[in-house]
């Protein structure tokens, strides 16, 4: 299944925010959306995945997702949206409760998602007692239970620190590689954007646009970090938003 | 090398951090208890004043003794059971629908407003002639000055409810009950816990009220009647009663607590 976004206007009340944005996820690849700090990034992921109701355009489905899909649109949080009082199992059950599965379709889920994550033996833990890293991890095994046709990704590394985020960003391609997903990876960091990015789309400070449409080439499992190719990709994604992050940040919120 | 001097950095991060120690609550209780029975005794404090506290232990013992303790007691635990389970079991129900439902939040908050600060013990003569003079009067008494205090916690705390594990549960397609049940309750459940707290202790004081006024058993009877006769003994023991009750419920909410937030840790 594709995912199309044909010319995506937002705005809340007076102020403009998404300013006509056209962009195809094409099966089977992540396209990665950049930008300076309120440029909407996350407000069209938002759309992307029927959360939000723009202003005006259209998110569109080509063709269909396959039969097994549970939830076609899935989504990774950056705060990982783990309920609190259920465990580890629990939280991956509870997105599979509504479907009509038997308890053992569900147990089976469960466990294969959380044997795929490296999570089988947390499965009755709590989230207070596990770090941000293995909480991410739990919140990607819940999105595999559902088999998403599309992920859609909130900035999901941008609450760990630099050390969990190089084992996820491994973990992740290796998952992508596994099977290879479709996927729009909202990130404000660079090197995550050029490490995950089959296509990464530039946008420009509110109101945003697509200022760049940047294709990586090299294969997914052949980027290593400081990889001068990559790091190419890198420095000249910094100097198409470089300005446009300092004028961001010069900006008054909600001004 | 020159010897190193200066003094040492000052601690300064103390405090604010109220611990838990156990037996002081106790010894607090005994330590003033055995104050007054030495004052009494000792005649600095006239037995006009207060009752010696082993008189009142001896008054309790001989009402449990003889039975009367029971008569009193258990008409009262079940119109304090009955009058708060209506209350409470409404408030939550209300308390969610405000919540939840913005017409219900338009129409119910300032109604709500309006009746919290009403003393539900001004109504009483009003519940008589509604409900007439029997049981039911004194649990729609109860029950209403449950439900205010219930409602407020409550919504409040479906609003203290992580907006962003809702948005979660819509993300994956839950239905609405399922976001209801499995996200808004759980998430609401340590402030409509705490409000419990506060609601209880309201239904115990409008218990004795309306047992004050038309109950011939029950602990407000018996205390109205011990207060009449200035037999301050029986007065005080009634009062020790009704403390007890509140700080055996105060524990139940607290066994609740731990059991139903044990995910808090």
């Amino acid at each position: 299944m594709e995912l199309r976004l044909e010319e995506i206007r937002h705005a809340y009340g007076q102020t403009e925010v998404l300013d006509g944005i056209s962009l195809d996820v094409p099966s089977g690849q992540i396209l990665c959306l950049i930008g300076p700090s309120g440029c909407g990034k996350s407000t069209l992921l938002r759309i992307a995945g029927g959360l939000e109701r723009p202003v005006s355009g259209r998110v569109v489905q080509v063709g269909e997702p396959e039969g097994s899909s549970l939830n076609p649109l899935t989504y990774i949080f950056q705060d990982f949206a783990l309920l609190p009082w259920r465990s580890v199992a629990g939280n991956v059950a509870l997105v599979l409760e509504d479907h009509g599965l038997s308890r053992a379709e569900i147990a089976e889920i469960t466990e294969d998602v959380l044997t795929r994550t490296g999570l089988i033996d947390f499965r009755e833990a709590f989230p207070k007692s596990l770090s941000g890293g293995m909480k991410q991890r739990v919140a990607i095994a819940r999105a595999l239970a559902v088999k998403p046709a599309v992920w859609l990704m909130d900035e999901p590394l941008s609450a760990l620190d630099a050390q969990t985020r190089e084992l996820l960003m491994d973990d992740l391609v290796g998952l992508w590689t596994r099977a290879p997903f479709t996927a729009i990876y909202v990130t404000h960091n660079l090197a995550e954007a050029v490490r995950l990015g089959h296509r990464i789309a530039v946008l420009s400070r509110r109101p945003g646009r697509v200022r760049e449409i940047v294709e990586v080439r090299t294969p997914l499992e052949a980027r290593r970090t400081a990889d001068p190719q990559l790091e190419a990709h890198q420095r000249r994604l910094w100097s198409l938003i470089r300005d446009e992050a300092k004028a961001a940040d010069r900006e008054l919120i909600g001004g | 090398m020159a010897e190193l001097r200066g003094r040492d950095v000052p601690f300064r991060g103390g405090g604010f951090r109220p611990g838990h120690i156990r037996y002081v609550g106790i010894a607090v209780f005994v330590v003033l208890l055995l104050l007054i029975e030495a004052g009494t005794r000792a005649g600095w404090i006239s037995n006009l004043t207060l009752p010696r506290p082993s008189d009142v232990i001896g008054t309790l013992w001989s009402l449990a003794k003889t039975g009367l303790l029971w008569e009193h007691l258990i008409p009262s635990v079940g119109r304090f059971l009955v009058g708060s389970a209506m209350g409470v079991g409404a408030g939550i129900a209300v308390g969610v629908a405000i919540g939840l439902f913005s017409l219900a939040r338009a129409g119910l908050v300032p109604l709500v407003a309006a009746i919290f600060p009403i003393p539900k013990i001004a109504l009483l003569p009003l519940f008589v002639i509604w409900f007439g003079i029997g049981e039911s009067s004194k649990y729609a008494l109860i029950a209403l000055g449950t439900f205010t205090p219930t409602v407020v916690a409550t919504y409040g705390a479906v609003d203290n409810v992580d907006r962003a594990l809702i948005r979660m549960g819509q993300s994956f397609g839950l239905s609405w009950a399922s976001i209801v049940r499995k996200i808004v309750l759980p998430g609401a459940m340590p402030g409509i816990l705490s409000g419990l707290r506060v609601s209880l202790a309201i239904a115990i004081i409008l218990l004795t009220a309306a047992e004050m006024i038309g109950a011939r058993y029950g602990i407000g009877a018996y205390v109205l009647e011990a207060g009449s006769l200035y037999d301050l003994e029986r007065l005080f023991a009634g009062v020790a009663i009704l403390s007890i009750m509140g700080v055996i419920v105060n524990w139940l909410v607290g066994r609740a607590e731990a059991y139903l937030l044990r995910w808090r840790g």
